[in-house]
Parts: C-alpha cells; structure tokens; sequence
C-alpha cells in the first residue's frame, strides 16, 4: 500500500509537529467557540433586557438626572456585565460571517484582526466610561 | 501502485442561492445573520452614548438631542426591533440546540413566532416606554 501524504503544505501550515502527529485537528477545542457564543447568547437575553428598560429610564433626563441612574450601582454593574457579554459575543459571531464570506487570505486575516480591535475597542471604551461616571465628581 | 489519474473537468458548481424559493426558515436564518451584523455596527451607538456621558453635560445634550429628534428615534425603535428579533432567533437555537423543533410544521412555527414575537415585544417595549413617562 502506497502512503499518501494528504497533510496541508507543511511548509506554510503553523501546526506544531506534535500536533499533526496527534491528528486529532480542531477536535478538542472546536466546540469552544461554538459554546461561548451560546453561553454569552443567553447572558446577552437576560443583560439586553435589563438594558433596555435601563435605556428607556434615560430618556428625558437631564445630565445629572442621567449621571445618578448610571452611577447606581446595580445600574453600574448590569452595563458593565452587558458589555462584556455583547463584546465576547459579537467578536465571535462576526467572526464566524468573516470565515463564511471572505475567501481571500490576506483580506480575512486583515478583517479577523479589525475585528477583534473593533470588539476591545467597544468594550474599553465602554467601561471606561461606565466607571468614570460611576465614580462621581461629574454632576 | 500508481497513482490514479483523473481526467480534469470542471467542477461541478452547486446552484446558486437565487433560484430556491423562499421559504420562512431560510428568510428567518438569513435575518439572524443580518441582525446580529446590524447590532455589531449598531454597538458604536452604546459607545457614543457612554462616552458622552462620561465627558459631560455639553457632549451628552448634543447626544441626548440627537437621540430624541425623530431620525434618532427612529434608529433607536429600528434597533429594538433588530435586538428583539436577534434574541428570539437565538433562543430558536437554543431550542434546536436541546433537540427539539425540528419537524416540519414546529420548524414554520417557531420561524413564524420569531417575526411576529420580535414586533409585538418591539410595540409593546415602546408602549411601556412612552406610558411610564
Ligand atoms: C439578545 C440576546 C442575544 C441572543 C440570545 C443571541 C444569540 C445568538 C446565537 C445563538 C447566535 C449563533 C447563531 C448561529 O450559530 O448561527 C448568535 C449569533 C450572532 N450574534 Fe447574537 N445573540 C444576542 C445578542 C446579540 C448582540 C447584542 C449582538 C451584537 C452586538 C449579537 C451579534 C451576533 C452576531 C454578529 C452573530 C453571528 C451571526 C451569524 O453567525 O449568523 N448578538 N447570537
Ligand atoms: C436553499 C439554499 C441555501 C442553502 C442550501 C443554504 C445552506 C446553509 C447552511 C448549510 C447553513 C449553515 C446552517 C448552520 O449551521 O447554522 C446556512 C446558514 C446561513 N445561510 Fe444559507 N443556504 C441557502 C440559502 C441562503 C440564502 C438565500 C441566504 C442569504 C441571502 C443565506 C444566508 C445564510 C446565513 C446568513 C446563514 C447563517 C445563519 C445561521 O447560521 O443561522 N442562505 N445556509
């Protein structure tokens, strides 16, 4: 019997020798991603309807009247909560459309990246700003 | 032994998503995928909104303005519905997730319960909003 090397170009691969000698590919952490979406899926349910009535409760308020609904703490901690899950979640789910429809090497290495920095950006800036109104001093 | 030799031919392509019919589960999944995309750009909002308010009353009037004017009300009942309908599709797969809901006319129900669910809990969410105030 004549063996076939099937394996990717092992010039370009960065799989590690002892992975391919496993072979056991993705298997093992392949559900991980699949999981986390789920999992900040239904923390995002429970943390978007919070947010929601919480956005509702700021319309009309004035700027002080604003500052004290975010500054409460239950308030506080339920936007932070809420931007962790949404970012993790949406980083995930982007990327699963970024592999489905970008083809080209380059251009989906390029758009995985833009995508993780638009996802940490969203949250730094979002919990920098929830904490720098939750600390006081502003109205 | 030798190796095989394959003729070359063209690959057969599959046909192309234009000519299927739409069905209610396809319009459904491709509107997950497209909501989920519309809450990734839409997340920007929730920054901007923070973010003014964190710098001060001038930048959080300028926001709050906009968001009070009709175009930014507009967005924002856009972007409840998009949330209500991505949430209900989520939890359609969290359903199919556990097993169930795969037959045929569960299948049609629950794609149909997503649509018509995302814009009662829409209308209903707006109703309270403009009641209690
Ligand atoms: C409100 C509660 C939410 C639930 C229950 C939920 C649930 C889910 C689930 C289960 C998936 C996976 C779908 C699949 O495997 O095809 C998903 C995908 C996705 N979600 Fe969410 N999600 C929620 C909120 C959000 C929010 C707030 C955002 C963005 C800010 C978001 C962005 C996305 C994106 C970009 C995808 C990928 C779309 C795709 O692959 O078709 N989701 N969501
Ligand atoms: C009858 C033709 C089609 C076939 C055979 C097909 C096949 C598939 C398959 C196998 C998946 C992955 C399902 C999963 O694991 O979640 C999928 C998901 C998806 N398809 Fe299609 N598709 C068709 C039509 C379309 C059309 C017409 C569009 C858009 C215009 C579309 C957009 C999508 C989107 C956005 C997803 C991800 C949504 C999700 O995972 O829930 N599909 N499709």
């Amino acid at each position: 019997m004549s063996q076939v090397d099937n394996r990717q170009n092992t010039a370009l691969s960065m799989r590690t020798p002892r992975a391919r000698v496993k072979g056991l590919g993705a298997s093992g952490h392949g559900a991980g991603h699949f999981w986390l979406q789920r999992l900040t899926g239904a923390s995002n349910a429970l943390l978007m309807l919070a947010f929601v009535v919480i956005i509702a409760l700021m319309a009309g308020r004035t700027y002080p009247q604003a500052v004290a609904l975010v500054s409460h703490p239950l308030v506080s901690i339920i936007l932070i909560l809420a931007v962790v899950s949404v970012t993790i979640h949406m980083r995930l789910g982007m990327q699963t459309v970024i592999e489905d429809y970008v083809h080209s090497h380059g251009l989906k290495f390029a758009a995985l990246i833009a995508n993780t920095f638009y996802a940490v950006a969203v949250a730094a800036a979002c919990l920098y700003a929830i904490i720098r109104v939750s600390l006081g001093g502003l109205a | 032994m030798n190796p095989t030799v394959r003729p070359t031919v063209a690959q057969p392509l599959s046909p192309h998503l234009q000519i299927y019919r739409w069905t209610w589960t396809m319009a459904m999944s491709v509107f997950h995928r497209i909501t989920g995309t519309a809450l990734y750009g839409g997340t920007f909002l929730v920054v901007v909104w923070l973010v003014a308010l964190a710098s001060g009353p001038r930048a959080y009037d300028t926001v709050a303005w906009f968001f009070g004017s009709l175009i930014g009300r507009a967005i924002l009942f856009a972007y409840t519905w998009v949330l209500m309908h991505h949430m209900l599709g989520g939890i359609r797969h969290f359903i199919w997730d556990a097993g169930y809901g795969f037959d045929r006319d569960r299948r049609l129900g629950l794609a149909r319960a997503t649509l018509i669910g995302s814009i009662t809990l829409t209308v209903v969410i707006w109703a309270i909003a403009l009641l209690v105030r």
